[in-house]
């Protein structure tokens, strides 16, 4: 099987590496970029733990063929941070403890951030449907809930 | 498994033709990629088909609305003005999956994917779509209730693919609405899908009617007798009683792990129902 | 809302507050390493032939095809994997037989369930892997199969183990049968219990097997070196105990298996066994090389245990007064292909909140061609809960009697007993159950179609065995290395509770999890003991430290170390002319005054104590779909004392959200020829964030005498009542008793339709 060189821009830095056709978003990523933040906890779109941003929208990773992905402008978890400050998400996620073994929490965060960029102002009831594509097991989405609505509080006035 | 990404119709139907059962069209990947990795399927190509522009495209023109079969839900989603004309097409749609599956799924794939419980299909048969398809031999039309001929399959020649999907341009007075019933409130496949359609008399009265079932058969069906029951009439408890019934009746589905024989009949009476109320005040507003 | 109510004093410095945990940047970042994310230089993949059939004998298994594929390396079938004669009695908890255990790592001579490894191979590249696999040829003779235990327990049943006697029935069977065990436990006089009795309440309740659903599934890295070590990574509840059966299994030195946690991504209970531990050992052995094996989500639902469905019956009889004088149950608990379901724990759960002066419960352990269960969240107690529960709600309704009051006037008292004769100490139940009736959720007006729930829930904690090891460091700064992974913030924990006892700022306190070669035996993290058991153990780590401490002190100002004492952080002395000296004075003194200081503590702890939570479930029925919502949900417990309270509420609002899923959507699906339908999860319907209220909770703290800070285990409890709170909301919406879970809309519009 032939490999396929594509060229993406991955956290603002330019990346480019080879694929096989049916080579995943998740796969190049975890297995030969060596980016494991990204997690794999079903591999078919039903639990969100792969959420990234690509073309400025949230998607499953696992439903992503690398291939496709030529100049792709692509957001992991690795660059929600910047530098040594995190993002209001990541922070009010630790502050309200919205995270307990955390695998979930990259997807949450990818999600979240892309949710609150088209809808700053979202409700509880947004917020709940908006992460219905991300599976938590541990805290039962409550304190997540309260993180991401603080966090949007908290954005919308940086930016007022 | 090669891929390939053609950027016109012709280079798209030319690839298929050659490549044959080997070949499969690929837009948002939300069920093609799981099949592959599950290996139900083991395709030799894949066509990328979302540089073709005529797949992208939501036309709005005086006669007649043209959406590209790899527009994806949340774009369907965005489009205020497809919204306002087909709120029931768009809700169907963007039902699938989460917001991450929104961002990838088209309302092509979720057609030709052909799954009894796909969310876009009795919608657009209820909103009387037709597939723009196009093939080796030239482009052809057809009512998009035609193409389905059983759980997985469409009735396409080698070679050809959907390219959009094309609405006339709804009457005043026309509303649609798309309901399903999932046990969860959301990442669920429809148990029962109900897509309804109504144009109102100037006197209130029902005009027209379509009311299409999903994942009650193996292929997405027209309740026959819904324009008999409806047209000349409001919608009033027995209209809706009969309509129920008649939804009931249309049902053939299986007992399986979303749903059983008794349930899904039930319950297309009661979303048959619902939808309607729904259709028809959209169309009171229009 | 989240309150915490507490009935002790509290002028701790960190006990209680609310602290960043100090695993949280890595986990928010994505730096922080799960099972999967780790490399090793020349890795092979391993994957792993699963068997398709739910029973058969394996007739023969051909892997010369797979082995001749360019690019494998290795093969394993059960010749690799060390057999082991059948465990004689007693039998503990949740039995693990090394016979059984080396059979579900790899099927001998026969596949139990649809799922079952037979064979696995190691490759260059997960693709070749993959392949491989598919070249291994299985002859397979397919037998009957059986699902339910009700019908495995008949006579006639397809039997999974010819060599499987029923324990405890008198007189000894001579026919094999799938019931492994009977126990039961039982006191006073039922028959005349039962004739006092004013009203009787009977009923009967089905469940299906159900998953943890951690979202990480099992993966692991094994790399066995040519002198006979052997290093793993894996994501586990318990590394000590993946190294002793290992070495059991394989029969090999203990000390030659070096086992590292990775940070896990949920576990529940259901990471505390080996899966693809031994094969890949084998396999790394074969090869030298490091084997990475990761279960895919189909694997995880074909593979690996879930929780027992189970089939009940129970019979309550009591007086107009509310006075219960008897109760009678017993429960079939799927084990799964092997032996092993909580029996004893249901046995248990079904009355001890409770002081029922006649009572009996039984418990059977039933095989079936399904996955071998696991722990899973107060494991065995949440469908004995929830019969008890909705009889005892069916018995106040029956009475005119308020649920809560009817649980008060029956309520187990300090010092009394579970019906197992665990002896319970001080326990937190009528200050909880205190708590609901003044709660405002519990009078607070319903709206049409909805159904209020309430159950309450007990478990006995763990306490066991755990080690740690504290160091301070030149800098006053102090590393403690427990040996428990950390799956619901205990890392926090500890560093709260050495902070405090040292009484110094938190950041000071750096803790880790160790691997097996570091440091003495932990027991699981599980159970609920860690911040028990372990938290003693690293007081007593820091309390050793502490002394050592004060010594210095004393040699330094040259006076007896009685005369020191430690205050805030200092040694301090009533002696004039002494200025205190800080910790990180003594510690940058400690290695030229004669050493370095460290504690360490290796405890078996005992007096865990008992917990109650109690839940208060709305949700609104449509009557036209059977479509359930959850419209608001509280959760009351007795933490004893809540080490971090943030941590606390999670425990209690995750048990919560698993219970709900348990009672409307989660269940295993078969096919008539015992394959799982559902094995993903789009099918398998654990609850989603737009499926739940917020979770409100209220920590009652009734502290435990038996722990320095009072700590009772909270990790449990939560799960124990959920089901049945939800059930009984179900119930109460719909004007009709159901009992079978889950509570599906198809079963609710059944029930709905049924009384039209």
């Amino acid at each position: 099987m032939s490999k396929y060189h594509v060229t993406t821009t991955i956290n603002g830095d330019e990346v480019d590496f080879t694929c096989y056709a049916d080579q995943t978003l998740l796969e190049v990523l975890r297995e030969d970029l060596n980016m494991t933040g990204t997690k794999n906890g079903c591999g078919s779109g039903d639990c969100g733990a792969c959420t990234v941003i690509v073309n400025g929208r949230p998607v499953n990773a696992c439903l992503v063929l690398g291939a496709e992905l030529d100049g792709a402008n692509i957001e992991t978890i690795e660059g929600m941070s910047t530098g040594t400050e995190l993002h209001p998400l990541q922070q009010k996620f630790l502050d309200h403890a919205a995270l307990q073994c955390g695998i979930c929490t990259p997807g949450f965060l990818n999600m979240a951030k892309a949710l609150l960029e088209k809808n700053p102002e979202p409700t509880e009831t947004e917020v709940r449907y908006a992460l219905a594509g991300n599976l938590c097991r541990c805290t039962g989405y409550d304190k997540i809930v309260r993180a991401v609505l603080d966090a949007a509080a908290e954005m919308r006035e940086s930016t007022s | 498994m090669r891929y390939e990404a053609p950027e016109t119709i012709e280079a798209a139907v030319a690839l298929l033709a050659a490549a044959g059962k080997t070949a499969r069209v690929f837009a948002g990947g939300t069920d093609l990629i799981i099949q592959i990795k599950e290996e139900m399927i083991e395709p030799g190509m894949l066509v990328d088909i979302k540089k073709i522009k005529e797949t992208r495209e939501v036309i709005l023109d005086d006669d007649e609305i043209r959406i590209g079969a790899s527009v994806t839900g949340a774009e369907l989603g965005e489009n205020k003005e497809l919204k306002k004309l087909f709120p029931g097409v768009v809700e169907a749609v963007q039902l699938i999956g989460s917001d991450q599956v929104q961002g990838r799924a088209t309302i092509g794939g979720n057609f030709c994917n052909a799954s009894p419980a796909a969310d876009s299909v009795p919608a657009l048969i209820a909103a009387g779509a037709k597939a723009v398809v196009a093939g080796p031999n030239g482009t052809r039309t057809a009512a998009v209730e035609d193409l389905l001929i059983k759980p997985g399959q469409l009735s396409l020649a080698p070679g050809e693919l959907i390219i959009s999907f094309c609405l006339s341009r709804p009457p005043k007075n026309t509303g649609d609405a798309y309901l399903r019933f999932i046990p969860r409130s959301e990442m669920d496949i429809a148990v029962v899908g109900a897509g309804v359609s109504v144009t109102l008399n100037p006197d209130g009265t029902c005009a027209a009617a379509r009311v299409a079932l999903g994942a009650v058969a193996p292929t997405a069906r027209l309740v026959e007798q819904a324009p008999d029951i409806l047209l000349g009439k409001e919608l009033d408890e027995r209209v809706l009683a009969e309509l129920a019934a008649a939804a009931s009746a249309t049902c053939q589905p299986i007992n399986d792990k979303r749903g059983t024989i008794k349930f899904r009949t039930s319950v297309a009476g009661v979303l048959a129902c619902r939808a309607i109320k729904i259709a028809w005040e959209r169309a009171e507003k229009n | 809302m989240n309150e915490v109510k507490t009935t002790a004093k509290t002028n701790f410095k960190w006990v209680g507050k609310r602290t960043r945990r100090p695993d949280g940047p890595d986990k928010v970042t994505g730096r922080a390493r799960y099972g999967d994310d780790m490399v090793m230089s020349g890795m092979l993949y391993g994957k792993t032939l699963r068997s398709p059939h739910a029973h058969a004998k394996i007739l023969s298994i051909d892997t010369s095809k797979a082995e001749a594929l360019k690019g494998v390396k290795a093969v394993v079938t059960h010749k690799d994997i060390p057999d082991h004669p059948l465990l004689e009695p007693p039998y503990g908890p949740m039995i693990a037989d090394l016979h059984d255990i080396s059979r579900n790592v790899m099927a001998r001579e026969k596949v139990l369930y649809d799922g079952h490894a037979v064979a696995a191979v190691a490759a260059t590249s997960e693709r070749i892997a993959k392949a491989a696999i598919k070249l291994i040829e299985v002859e397979y003779e397919i037998l009957p199969h059986v699902l339910d235990p009700l019908a495995a327990a008949q006579p006639g049943a397809p039997i999974l183990h010819e060599h499987q006697f029923t324990h405890g029935v008198d007189p000894k069977p001579e026919a094999p049968s799938n019931v492994f065990r009977v126990v039961s436990a039982e006191r006073g006089d039922l028959e005349k219990g039962f004739a006092d009795a004013d009203i009787i309440v009977e009923r009967e309740f089905r469940s299906e097997p159900v998953h943890q659903g951690y979202i990480e599934p099992q993966a692991l890295i094994a790399t066995a070196s040519e002198d006979g070590a052997v290093e793993i990574w894996t994501t586990t509840q318990g590394h000590f105990v993946i190294r002793g059966l290992c070495a059991r299994l394989m029969n090999m030195d203990m000390s030659s298996i070096r086992v590292t946690a990775s940070e896990i991504g949920g576990g529940f209970g259901g990471k505390n066994n080996v899966y693809a531990e031994p094969v890949a050992i084998r396999l790394s052995q074969k090869t030298s090389r490091p084997v990475r094996m990761v279960m895919t989500r189909s694997e995880v639902f074909r593979g690996t245990g879930p929780a027992s469905g189970t089939y009940s019956r129970i019979r309550m009889g009591a007086m107009r007064d509310g006075t219960i004088v008897a109760a009678e149950a017993e429960i079939y608990n799927q084990a799964g292909a092997f032996k092993g379901s909580p029996v004893g724990r249901s046995v248990d759960s079904f009355f001890s909140s409770y002081s029922i002066a006649n009572a009996k419960a039984t418990a059977y352990d039933v095989c079936v061609n399904r996955p071998k269960v696991a722990a899973y969240r107060a494991p065995g107690a949440p469908m004995a809960t929830m019969a008890a529960e909705l009889t005892i709600n069916e018995l106040a309704e029956k009475l005119d009697i308020d649920p809560v009051d009817l649980r008060m006037k029956n309520a187990v008292q300090d010092g009394g007993q579970s019906l197992n004769g665990a002896k319970y100490g001080r326990i937190g139940l009528t200050e909880v159950l205190e708590t609901v009736k003044n709660h405002p959720h519990y009078s607070a007006p319903l709206a049409p179609n909805q159904g209020r729930g309430f159950a309450l829930g007990y478990w006995m904690h763990g306490g066991g065995l755990s080690s740690v090891v504290a160091n301070l460091l030149d800098d006053g700064t102090v590393a403690i290395a427990t040996g428990n992974p950390d799956i619901g913030g205990s890392r926090s924990s500890m560093r709260v509770m050495a902070a405090e006892e040292l009484g110094v700022d938190l950041e000071l306190i750096k803790p880790i999890v160790a691997d097996t070669g570091s440091m003495g035996y932990s027991h699981l993290t599980a159970g609920s003991r860690t911040t028990f058991a372990t938290g003693m153990a690293v007081i007593n780590s820091v309390r050793e430290i502490i002394e050592k401490l004060r010594a210095l002190a004393a040699k330094k100002w040259e006076i007896p170390v009685d005369d020191v004492a430690w205050e805030a952080g200092q040694a301090v002395t009533q002696r004039d002319g002494f200025e205190a000296l800080t910790l990180k004075q003594l510690a940058g003194m400690a290695t030229k005054m004669g050493g370095a200081i460290a504690g360490h503590s290796e405890i078996n702890a005992g007096g865990a104590g008992a917990a109650f939570s109690a839940q208060i479930v709305d949700v609104e029925v449509d009557p036209e779909t059977g479509f359930v919502s959850l419209k608001r949900y509280t959760v009351i417990q007795d933490a004893g004392r809540a080490i971090s309270p943030d941590y606390v509420e999670g425990q209690m609002q995750g048990g919560a959200v698993q219970g709900i899923g348990w009672a409307l959507n989660e269940e295993y699906i078969y096919d008539d020829k015992g394959c799982l339908q559902n094995l993903g999860f789009l099918d398998y319907r654990m609850p989603v964030a737009s499926d739940v209220p917020m979770i409100d909770t209220v920590i009652v703290e009734v502290p435990n005498p038996n722990h320095p800070y009072g700590v009772r285990g909270v990790g449990e409890p939560p799960l124990v009542p959920a089901p049945g709170a939800v059930a009984n909301a179900v119930e109460n919406a719909i004007g009709k008793k159901m009992g079978s879970l889950p509570l599906s809309p198809p079963k609710i519009l059944g029930t709905l339709e049924l009384c039209r």
